[in-house]
């Protein structure tokens, strides 16, 4: 707590849950986050798209879960002991579960040392698309997840895959 | 004062008393002389007026007012209402109900005064002719208190009377002028105890009471004698008002050791009235105009004015007020957070009977208080639903009056009958079933109504007949709309399709009667040769289709030509729990409803025919489509294709298809839940329940996988 007032001048501080989706570091801002929850069974839907691996029932409520694998290219999820299924909180208030492949730690990031990723930026790498910015911490850097990108419906899977 | 806190329950009343006089106003067409409803309606009027008031809505409050006016003077049996009037009264409520609309938007009633229709209203009170003369039995108490007080002259012989009032040219012309604003002008004797002391005050007080209501033209004494107590137990004066008769008398009685008061419109002809009974020539002092009543109110508490006028006019004859209601508004989220909480109770009652299975607790004890339990919990359901169930009245009702203005704009003669109002459905169903249903009235006036000649010529009685029934069928409600108009020429639709390219010509050849009029509930699809005001607005029939199965329920037509056509609209009773049947397809778990179910067939597949490369059985006469579920659904089947299957004969309208499902688990009471925008995108799924054991199936949507 004494950090947290200590270092207010220099800006504003941000607490990250950072996850491993296949070899790479993401952080995702954790007021988004509603809850993580280990593996559960997941009822599939038929006839949507390949990416939307089902429903899980998060407190009574169905909630749908995405492969953030699928959406952004990659080969199709292993599930582990270690993976989780994240429920974020969407602007209009739903929730929506991504699959992750691990969930690593809680960082706490300077908003000064988020680097904001430009749009020419995006096009260049294969998933930035989903990226909006990079963090910089002691241990290294950390790309900070576009949740709006990650959970939007088609629009974004075809800039994905014309990237990829 | 601040009343936005009260802004809901004065438009949700507002709403409630706008259908009742529309209701009554539409009984009184046909009815003229109906006492209840002309009562209803000036109560209704009055309450209007006096919730305008309070919330500050002043225009309202004057139409409402004159609507007020109207109807006391048809209870005081001076006017009686003509068929014409009825279109003023109707208009009347348009220009109310706009009002409402308007501070439902934005809280503001706009600002159109609606002088026209005010106008209207005071050419029908004046329409009364000369019959203005007070009522017989309202003159008597007077004319006994005049004689009482048989008090000698002041001034001249004593006991004055407003019809021997002389008027001054001046005076004359502002009561000229006020006629022709629609006011009216009552001539007032007022008789003073003669035991009173303070007959100034008294007098005072008459003045101040009336002044809340109107103007005083003049007074016999002068304001100014009656001040300085020169004159005897009575005085007389003229006022200029919107208010009834029985109003003024009223305020002038409230005042206390007022002996009794006579009251009657003025005639501005100096005409003397002619229902005079003691006639006393009064050589009055010359009238001057009053002046406002100069000084404050005294504290007198006998000075209930201001009360009397908020209190209403009704305060006088209260007559038989409605029957007070054991009812408490309850806001409709908070019905649905209590839906919600039941929901998961039969969820955790679910959970509770297989983690009992599981575990193998088991035993009776266990097994009675589960079955109380769940006796419970479906009682609590029903009662929950019950609650949110609404009589379906609450939308048909505008359609009576919709029939009315059709039958003038269309320039036909229709007669709209509806049975079964009192069928009872979910609130939200009830909210959203109006717009389809007033499409479909709308309908049957516009295309399926003939004109009179073709009636006459298909020798059809001249007032076209549209029905609606309502009635509950099992766990559904049934809402049949028809006439007995034209029918549907399904010729026509098929060649309006083809022209539009909604099919082609070859696949129209090959529709049989039924799919053709089935056309019609295509997107676009309008066959009214001309666009009408009426239907036709760019909202078809699709739209009545998609709405209705929103809802989860179905819309069908039966149709003869020439003869008339009736659709038919079926909706599920409750949206939030259904029973269901559980179905195993591949590994996964499904919910079929149960109302759409007519049977379980064991098939062997020996059975299967092909027809038109289509699988079909043989199902006692009847040949039934066959659809394999787990291709439906990719998933695989768990069954080799020589074993018996499990068919689920499932219903549409009067269709009728084999599902194949792998297993049968039993029945079960399932709680629908939303399956999220991002996974609503399969049409065969309708939602998603969750089961006892917390595992999610998804509930199949049988119309649209038929």
């Amino acid at each position: 707590m004494n950090e947290l007032r200590d270092s207010k001048e220099s800006g504003e501080l941000i607490q990250y849950i950072v996850i491993k989706i296949d070899d790479e570091q993401y952080g995702i801002n954790i007021k988004f986050i509603d809850n993580i929850v280990r593996m559960q069974q997941i009822t599939r839907v038929p006839k949507v798209d390949d990416y939307l691996k089902g429903v899980i029932n998060i407190r009574g409520e169905i909630v749908p879960v995405m492969s953030v694998r699928m959406k952004m290219g990659l080969a199709e999820d292993e599930i582990t002991g270690k993976s989780r299924i994240i429920i974020l909180k969407t602007g209009e208030g739903d929730l929506v579960g991504i699959i992750v492949d691990q969930v690593n730690q809680v960082l706490t990031l300077d908003s000064n040392n988020i680097e904001k990723v430009r749009y020419d930026d995006k096009k260049s790498k294969s998933n930035a698309s989903f990226v909006n910015g990079v963090g910089h911490y002691e241990g290294g850097l950390v790309s900070i997840l576009d949740l709006d990108a990650v959970v939007a419906e088609k629009e974004v899977k075809e800039k994905g895959s014309s990237a990829g | 004062m601040d009343v936005s806190q009260y802004l809901s329950v004065f438009l949700d009343e507002a709403k409630e008393h706008l259908q009742s006089l529309n209701d009554n106003i539409m009984t009184l067409e046909q009815d003229p002389e109906n006492e209840d409803c002309i009562n209803e309606i000036f109560r209704s009027a009055h309450s209007m007026k006096g919730m305008a008031g309070t919330m500050g809505y002043t225009r309202m409050q004057n139409l409402t007012h004159d609507m007020e006016d109207v109807f006391s003077d048809v209870r005081g049996g001076k006017i009686k209402i003509k068929s014409a009037d009825i279109d003023v009264l109707l208009q009347c409520l348009d220009a109310i109900q706009e009002y409402v609309d308007n501070i439902t938007e934005n809280q503001d009633e706009g600002t159109d005064e609606h002088q026209n229709i005010i106008k209207a209203l005071a050419d029908i009170r004046n329409g009364s002719g000369g019959d203005a003369g007070a009522p017989a039995a309202e003159a008597a108490p007077a004319a006994d208190a005049a004689s009482a007080a048989d008090a000698p002259a002041a001034g001249a012989d004593g006991t004055t009377d407003y019809r021997a009032i002389k008027l001054d040219p001046s005076v004359k012309s502002t009561l000229e002028e006020a006629v022709s604003q629609g006011k009216k002008i009552y001539g007032v004797t007022v008789h003073i105890q003669e035991s009173c002391i303070l007959k100034a005050a008294r007098g005072f007080l008459v003045f101040k009471g009336l002044e809340e209501i109107g103007e005083i033209a003049v007074s016999d004494p002068s304001t100014q004698d009656i001040e300085d107590e020169k004159f005897e137990y009575s005085f007389s004066l003229v006022v200029i008002t919107d208010e009834s008769k029985e109003k003024v008398e009223e305020i002038v009685k409230s005042v206390s050791e007022v002996e009794g008061c006579e009251c009657g419109e003025f005639d501005l002809n100096g005409a003397k009235s002619t229902e005079d009974k003691e006639e006393t020539p009064a050589p009055a002092p010359a009238a001057e105009p009053a002046k406002a009543a100069p000084a404050p109110a005294p504290k007198a508490s006998q000075a209930p004015a201001p009360a009397a006028a908020a209190g209403g006019a009704g305060g006088k004859k209260p007559v038989g007020k409605p029957v007070v209601n054991r009812t408490v508004r309850v806001d409709i989220e908070k019905l649905d957070v209590l839906m919600n909480l039941v929901s998961e109770l039969i969820i955790a009652k679910n959970s509770l009977i297989s983690a009992a299975n599981t575990s193998g607790v088991s035993n009776s004890n266990v097994n009675e208080q589960i079955e109380y339990l769940e006796s419970v919990t479906t009682n609590l359901h029903e009662s929950v639903m019950k609650v949110r169930m609404v009589p379906i009245e609450s939308v048909l009702q505008k359609f009576p009056r919709m029939i009315r203005d059709l039958n003038k704009t269309l320039g036909k003669k229709m007669e709209l009958t509806m049975t079964g109002e009192e069928t009872e459905m979910d609130r939200t169903v009830v909210d959203e079933i109006g717009d389809p249903l007033m499409h479909l009235i709308r309908n049957s006036a516009d295309h399926g109504i003939e004109s009179a000649e073709i009636r006459a010529q298909r020798g059809k009685p001249d007032v076209g007949q549209i029905f609606l029934h309502a009635f509950q069928d099992g766990n559904s409600v049934v809402i049949e709309v028809g006439d007995d108009g034209n029918g549907i020429d399904a010729e026509a639709v098929k060649n309006k399709a083809i022209e539009k390219g909604v099919v082609t010509p070859e696949q129209a050849a090959l529709l049989t009667e039924k799919q053709c009029v089935e056309l019609l509930f295509h997107p676009g699809f309008s066959t009214a040769k001309q666009v009408s005001e009426i239907s036709g607005r760019g909202v078809g029939l699709d739209v009545v289709k998609s709405k209705v199965e929103s809802l989860s329920g179905e819309v069908t037509v039966r149709t003869k030509l020439g003869e008339g056509s009736t659709w038919v609209i079926r909706l599920p009773l409750t949206l939030a729990i259904i029973q269901a049947l559980m179905v195993i397809i591949g590994e996964e778990k499904y919910a079929i409803p149960l109302d759409s179910i007519q049977s379980i067939e064991d098939v062997t597949p020996s059975d299967l025919k092909l027809v038109e490369n289509r699988e079909v059985i043989n199902l006692r006469g009847s040949v039934t489509p066959i659809i394999r579920l787990n291709e439906v659904l990719d998933t695989e089947s768990t069954k080799s294709p020589d074993e018996d299957m499990v068919v689920v004969i499932a219903r549409k309208g009067d269709q009728q298809v084999g599902l194949v499902i792998d297993e049968l688990m039993g029945q079960q009471e399932i709680v629908i839940k939303p399956l999220g925008k991002y996974t609503a995108k399969c049409k065969f799924i309708s939602g998603a329940t969750i089961l006892g054991d917390g595992e999610i199936a998804l509930i199949l949507d049988t119309n649209s996988i038929i």
